[in-house]
């Protein structure tokens, strides 16, 4: 039976110990469904590797591999040439990490892999920072979030450069299929995340969750602020098909939503706005934003 | 082949398998994390319409279809966060302060 498109199996067990309001776990839920299960998980340390096996417990009802913090990848790669000496190709093999597993630290290891062209999907569940030990900057934080190594203060607006384009350097990797998705649009997520795992070849999908916690938002606007992420057109959700660019959402570039209400909902960026507006700053992710909005419509006007 | 899980280790006094293997069978439900909670979600079962959004937006996974197509929560889970109060289109979910 499916409800709004997604299978009612659960394979992710409740009673894990995930912060109330997680939204990497709303991520879990839609990667798991979307493997079934005929499929191998791997997971490099991170919140959800913590949250989900407090030994001797675990929430997973899928054979799944736990690693270090760089090798997801590696591991993955070595479950697909393990499958291929034994003749069982048809099993899925799903890796999935945080950004700062994904963006930073495993990232030489994830480009090994997708160089290679082993036949696996990695999912990234991208919050931002390194919220497993405590709201840490990563390659994935954005512009003028405050994290506890980019402190916003007198001198600083928290991170003073923009997040890295990892869609993109996967994509350019030559993976068949890379996309954006969001919690906000479950769906979306979940259709693209099969996708990833149906396709042959090394497969990305960067889908944002929010965190509570370190993004500093009420536990209960965890998915509003996804999909506003999305209506601002600060996190576009695409799909890049061989090459193909295609936009999902927003649809009209015209007709966003104000950055300022993504940012004002979040107290990483509070700073922006108390004790008094940093309209330069504003005005730059405001920019910025459009620009590369600009730059994705056009690649997929042009169809590269 | 050999049975891992078979192969006990004692570590601080602690019996634990090689390479910590675990049956995967989402032994998580032993805890009840619905301790945690300090609001707790209230369907309106006059305004539910049962489309589901709550149920695919759930982090726990706690919310169940019922067989009259509705959906209801397992408090034993439910972490109080509240998303499905705030997603729910008919507002048929109200969070309403837990008292023992």
């Amino acid at each position: 039976m499916a409800i709004l498109g997604l299978p009612e199996e659960e394979y992710f067990s409740y009673g894990h110990r995930a912060c109330a309001g997680c939204g990497a776990a709303i991520a879990l839920r839609l990667i798991t469904k979307a493997a079934g299960r005929n499929s191998i998980l791997v997971e490099p340390t991170g919140c959800m590797e913590v949250i989900s096996t407090p030994y001797p417990e675990t929430a997973w009802k899928l054979p799944w591999v736990h690693g270090a913090f760089e090798n997801p990848a590696s591991i993955a790669s070595g479950i697909c040439a393990a499958l291929k000496v034994k003749g069982r190709e048809d099993v899925n093999v799903v890796a999935f990490g945080g950004d700062g597993s994904t963006y930073d630290i495993g990232f030489g290891h994830l480009s090994g892999a997708f160089e290679r062209g082993h036949n696996f999907a990695y999912i990234c569940y991208d919050n931002e920072a390194y919220m497993n030990t405590g709201i840490q900057r990563s390659g994935s934080t954005p512009y003028g979030a405050a994290t506890t190594t980019s402190p916003a203060g007198k001198k600083s607006i928290g991170k003073e450069v923009w997040k890295k384009d990892l869609v993109h350097v996967l994509a350019y990797h030559g993976s068949p299929y890379v996309a954006t998705a969001s919690i906000g649009y479950p769906t979306d997520a979940y259709k693209k995340i099969k996708k990833a795992i149906e396709t042959k070849g090394p497969t990305f999908v960067n889908i944002l969750a929010t965190c509570p916690t370190g993004w500093r938002t009420p536990t209960e606007k965890s998915v509003e602020i996804a999909k506003l992420a999305v209506e601002t057109g600060v996190f576009p959700l695409y799909e890049i098909v061989d090459g193909r660019h295609s936009i999902n959402m927003p649809k009209d570039a015209s007709r966003l939503k104000p950055v300022e209400d993504y940012l004002k909902a979040q107290g990483r960026f509070r700073h922006l706005f108390k004790p008094e507006r940093n309209d330069k700053a504003i005005k730059y992710i405001e920019e910025r934003v459009k620009e590369n909005l600009h730059r994705l419509t056009q690649c997929a006007e042009k169809c590269f | 082949m050999i049975d891992f899980e078979k192969i006990k280790l004692k570590v601080n006094d602690k019996e634990v398998t090689i390479g910590a293997v675990l049956e995967s069978k989402g032994s998580t439900e032993k805890t009840k994390t619905g301790a945690w909670r300090s609001k707790r979600p209230v369907i309106d079962y006059e305004k539910c319409v049962g489309c589901g959004i709550c149920w695919s937006l759930c982090p726990e996974g706690a919310i169940k279809k019922r067989p009259d197509g509705k959906f209801e929560i397992n408090l034993d889970y439910c972490k109080g966060c509240g998303i499905c109060a705030n997603e729910c289109p008919k507002k048929s979910i109200t969070m309403i302060i837990e008292e023992k």
